[in-house]
């Protein structure tokens, strides 16, 4: 490997000279060998009969030269490498001390087999115990490196008195030691607790911190003793800045073991309640930058952090963001960062300090305070950022610009105001150079605003048709074309986007041309002005070159009648561009194996509907909104879609109209159960369904005729109609079964509870074979409520004063309320937030800290699609007494009183 | 090299200390975590290290920079680029000080002279400066007069480099170097 390297050394001028030009590892083996014989080259390695003399600087020299090779990543082969050691170790025999050190280096490189070792044993045991400090400590590094467990027992004595050697090199050197071997034999190193524990309060600053570190860690599962051992050490002195640092890390860790709600429960959080944070505060004054920053990081990261808390940690943060290091600068700011993202309100004040950064030589620096102020900025600063991050874009890397593209987007779905100026720098960036990680995140970003700001919808469209006049990304213009394809007839003029299209046509590969046909096809279907125009397009595709765009564009003529022939309805051509593929793929997949050639065709009807492996719930879980273009065309309501479909597959529910919302899974078991079950609230006008989604997490059992026994008892306006049982739920593939009821049209709530009821038979797990006979058994869930949020759909408004006013004050009920004592005016905000399940507007769920007042603006539809609109006024006063007046207004009075009525009785 | 991450959520580890010349080429590297497990991932990891930081000016204060979850601390002199790498939960102030410790070694034991050529004509020296500092990933010291102290010792008998001054002279003009050159 080090050839090449080597190689170019000599076509270079010759001026620079290196000690290892033209090294060669053969020769540099060869050279090893005096080692072993000294004899051969009296020159370098002198040695009368008995009396060894080794010329210590030249057998440096040729170490040096081999640990060069394998620094370089040359690598010694087994034979290379065994020879190589058994020469070292003849070196041994030296009293040089350089030489020793070479040694012991060059032995822990080769890292020697098992039988190599017991070689050097001997050796390095001689050394542990010199009296030369220097030789003890690295002999102890040196053998604890390569040794195995049998070898420790023989040396745990030598090692035990190290760790408390008055010299403080040694003591580090086997306390970092017994550090490694705890990882490979940790029932030795947890006998050596009395010493460890004596070296803790060593004077020399490293011995400390090594020891502190071994301690903690032999006694990290016990808590008890960890907080002993912190707490005596948070009273007593530590001097290393790293021990102490330490200190830090474990006393924050204790404070997280102890539940909040105690906290809580102990009155108002005062800073002094948090077991250890008047320690953690103490070391904001500490004189080492470093503990200063580990315990204001400390600080932040504490879960359930109030902003009284935060404060001090902020304000040395602050101080950090002007230090002429350009670390702690970086330190500050990632944290402050990362602060942003939970306290956006704590960090303002450090926001004139953040925008200086912009400017920072650094662009790591740079990049995190232009998105700790796109998190923490209001309004009204928006425009001000916007021209500074232009200014700053083209010179950052592509990573960065992602970072920034991202922060852009989250402002403006808190903005959508401001989606104008966002919008065009969106579009300004897009046309600039990128890769296509930074292009697809912002196409992506331009999707999400387009789907979440109806007023965004035309321009954004625009942008990216702009973008894929001129795009050299296949994926992203095909997605596009997609995108557009559903998005784009539903405008006031789509006429103009034809021409965009139909340029990919004539100008882009196959791939890109054929996406162009089947979103032409799609803006013939939809906008029936066009179709004569369409028709013209497409049947110029039918000469095309390639046979995927011939054969679509032939197949989208015949299917809207371009060819005279009587096409089928309108309702079917669109279910067929439009609509997904209805059965899973996996599924089709595994039919079309099964497929043996025959005269019957091969029939999708025949296809199973029922989703097999993953359930759509676990699907959904890892983020509500789907992300990107991947989900985009369809929305926002793609999992709904997805349950639309396997409900209205079933023909028991198909009767009961349109789903107005699917509630996310609630879990009805605990994590770890044997069976793990979660229940989704399917809810219709005059019916519910509950999917349960069932797991069964034991090989050894086999469940048949799975079902859910719902007790009704507390829900009186809901009866029971259909309960549809799952056949069989093997292990480890979850399945469905569902329990529909009959309601009052509008809202009922009611509680209900669950015994999941099944057959169980034993399963072989060598074969796999069930037995034939089962037991009938029940399984205990957890209660199920449908509450008033289960009746709303989240849906924002992007102008929540122009929606308020456009709805008009006829239908406006407006109440007062108090709500009692409450820990602070975020939590109650929250709480009614929870209980209406509606979509806050314009960031104002986030209440300033510290605020006395804040209003909070709410957006959804209730059932029977009626839009909702909801402004809170909350107050709070001294002893915590929180006033609410809840204003509504919708398209419906009775549903306004509704509104009223489930916050009366929440 | 395997199963620190047992302990490294808890205990300050360093992932890598590098040292590169002016053309990203290694002059002296040393992983401690198992990361990078060939030889062309490290290269590769040196490689985008080296492009990432080369063009920033870090010859004064130590810079630092971010990615793949690490965190980068390097700091440049004449033709040599020092470099810590630790992971992105890890105290930035105490990979700062590894890095430090390390650079300022160097510079004592190369007697302010640090440049390539010198480097490697005492890679012992550098490589033992390396084992002083960092041990399998945990900080062994960070002191940079400590650590000079401990591998110029081992070459006192030897006399090869140091034979014409004594040890606390050596570090005394270095010490006067490092100041100047800081000075400048």
């Amino acid at each position: 490997m080090a050839q090449p390297l080597v190689k170019k050394d000599d076509d270079r001028d010759d001026e620079e000279y290196s000690p290892f030009l033209g090294i060669e590892k053969g020769a540099v083996l060869q050279e090893a060998r005096v080692f072993n014989d000294p004899q051969l080259d009296p020159r370098r390695c002198s040695q009368a009969t008995l009396v060894v003399d080794i010329d210590g600087v030249a057998c440096v020299q040729v170490i040096t030269k081999l640990l060069y090779l394998l620094n370089q990543g040359e690598t010694f082969t087994k034979i290379e490498a065994t020879e190589v050691f058994f020469a070292v170790t003849k070196l041994f025999q030296s009293k040089d001390i350089g030489l020793r050190r070479m040694v012991y280096l060059m032995i822990k490189e080769l890292s020697p087999s098992a039988d190599e070792v017991i070689i050097v044993t001997s050796s390095l045991m001689k050394d542990m115990n010199s009296k030369t400090d220097m030789y003890r400590a690295n002999a102890i590094r040196v053998l604890c490196r390569i040794t195995d467990g049998t070898l420790l027992t023989q040396i745990e004595r030598y090692l035990k008195q190290a760790i408390v050697d008055k010299n403080p090199v040694v003591a580090s050197a086997a306390l970092v030691s017994g550090i490694h071997l705890l990882q490979t034999n940790p029932e030795i190193v947890k006998r050596w607790s009395n010493e460890v524990q004596e070296a803790v309060q060593s004077r020399a600053a490293l011995v400390q911190f090594h020891a502190l570190a071994l301690l903690h860690q032999i006694r990290q599962n016990d808590r008890l003793a960890v907080s002993k051992l912190v707490t005596s050490l948070t009273r007593g002195t530590v001097r290393s800045p790293l021990a102490q640092c330490l200190l830090i890390r474990y006393a924050s860790q204790c404070s997280e073991g102890i539940p909040i709600q105690v906290i809580h429960e102990s009155g108002n959080t005062q800073p002094g309640d948090r077991p250890f944070y008047d320690y953690l505060e103490s070391c904001l004054r500490h004189k080492a930058e470093m503990v200063i920053f580990e315990a204001a990081r400390a600080i932040t990261e504490l879960s359930g952090v109030t902003s009284r808390e935060l404060t001090p940690a902020i304000t040395v943060l602050q101080l950090f963001l002007s230090s002429s290091k350009p670390v702690l600068r970086f330190a500050a700011v990632r944290t402050l960062n990362k602060v942003a993202m939970t306290h956006p309100m704590a960090v303002t004040n450090c926001n004139i300090d953040m925008e200086s950064l912009i400017s920072d030589q650094n662009r790591s620096i740079a990049t995190l305070a232009i998105t700790t102020l796109l998190k923490t900025g209001n309004e009204s600063s928006v425009d001000r950022l916007m021209k500074q991050i232009t200014n700053f874009m083209s010179d950052i890397a592509d990573e960065f610009k992602i970072v920034v593209v991202e922060a852009i987007r989250s402002l403006c779905l808190k903005f959508p105001l401001k989606y104008r100026s966002l919008m065009n720098f969106l579009s300004n960036i897009l046309r600039e150079e990128g890769g296509f990680e930074y292009k697809k995140a912002i196409v992506d970003s331009i999707v999400i605003l387009i789907r979440d700001i109806p007023d965004a919808k035309e321009s954004g469209l625009f942008h990216l048709c702009e973008f894929i006049e001129d795009c050299e990304f296949t994926y992203l213009s095909t997605q596009i074309l997609h995108f557009l394809g559903n998005e784009g007839p539903k405008t006031s003029d789509p006429s103009k986007y034809i021409r965009y299209i139909y340029n990919r046509v004539i100008l882009e590969n196959a791939t890109v041309r054929a996406s162009a046909v089947s979103t032409l096809a799609k803006f013939g279907a939809m906008v029936d002005s066009l179709k004569p125009r369409i028709f013209v397009l497409l049947r110029r595709c039918l000469f095309d070159s390639d046979d995927e765009v011939r054969d679509r564009a032939t197949l989208y003529l015949n299917m809207l009648g371009g060819d005279g022939i009587v096409s089928e309805t309108g309702k079917d051509v669109k279910e067929f561009l439009f609509g997904s593929l209805d059965v899973p793929l996996g599924n089709l997949e595994s039919s079309l194996k099964n497929y043996e050639p025959s005269e019957e065709p091969f029939d999708i009807n025949h296809v199973p509907k029922e989703v097999k492996a993953q359930p759509l719930a676990e699907k959904k879980a890892p983020g509500k909104k789907p992300t990107g273009l991947g989900a985009a065309p369809t929305g926002p309501t793609s999992t709904v879609d997805a349950y639309e479909k396997l409900l209205s597959s079933i023909p028991e529910f198909a009767g009961f109209g349109k789903l107005f919302k699917s509630s996310a899974p609630v879990d009805l078991t605990e994590a770890e159960t044997e069976y793990a079950v979660n229940v989704v609230k399917h809810i219709y006008d005059g019916h519910v369904v509950f999917q349960y989604n069932c797991t069964n997490t034991i090989p050894e059992q086999l469940l048949e005729n799975v079902s859910v026994v719902v007790d009704t008892s507390e829900a009186e306006e809901f009866s029971e109609l259909v309960s549809k049982a799952l056949r069989s739920l093997p292990y480890d593939s979850p399945g469905q079964t569902f329990v529909a009821f009959e309601k009052p049209e509008g809202v009922a709530f009611g509680k209900f509870s669950n015994v999941l009821r099944f057959i169980v038979k034993e399963v072989d797990t060598s074969t796999g074979e069930a037995e034939e006979d089962g037991v009938e058994d029940e399984y205990q869930l957890e209660d199920l409520d449908v509450v008033a949020a289960d009746y709303m759909l989240k849906v924002g408004v992007s102008n929540f004063k122009n929606a308020w006013e456009s709805m008009g004050d006829d239908c406006e009920r407006v109440d007062e309320y108090g709500l009692g004592v409450r820990e602070s005016l975020a939590e109650a905000v929250n709480a009614v937030i929870i209980i209406l399940g509606m979509q806050p507007c314009e960031g104002t769920e986030v209440v300033p800290s510290n605020s006395r007042s804040h209003t909070c603006l709410l957006s959804g539809v209730f059932i029977g699609n009626v839009k909702v609109l909801v402004r809170l006024s909350f107050g709070i006063d001294g002893p915590k007494q929180v006033a609410m007046k809840l204003a509504v207004r919708s398209e419906d009075p009775a549903v306004s009183d509704t509104i009223h009525e489930i916050v009366a009785s929440g | 090299m395997a199963s620190f991450a047992a302990y490294q959520n808890n205990c300050p580890f360093v992932k890598n200390v590098l040292l590169l010349d002016s053309e990203g080429k290694r002059v002296a590297v040393k992983y401690y975590s198992d990361e990078w497990p060939t030889l062309s991932t490290k290269l590769a990891f040196e490689k985008s290290v080296f492009s990432k930081t080369q063009k920033t000016n870090a010859r004064n204060e130590a810079e630092i920079t971010m990615f793949d979850n690490n965190i980068i601390i390097y700091k440049f002199i004449q033709d040599l680029h020092f470099f810590v790498t630790g992971g992105d939960d890890e105290n930035e102030l105490i990979l700062a000080a590894v890095l430090q410790g390390f650079f300022d070694a160097v510079s004592l034991l190369l007697r302010g002279n640090v440049e390539k050529q010198e480097a490697l004509e005492n890679l012992d020296l550098i490589l033992l400066c390396l084992d002083e500092i960092v041990d399998g990933g945990m900080v062994l010291e960070t002191e940079a007069s400590v650590v000079a102290g401990k591998v110029a010792s081992h070459n006192a008998d030897s006399g090869a480099a140091l034979s014409e001054q004594t040890i606390s002279q050596a570090l005394a003009t270095a010490r006067e170097h490092l100041t100047r050159s800081l000075l400048k």
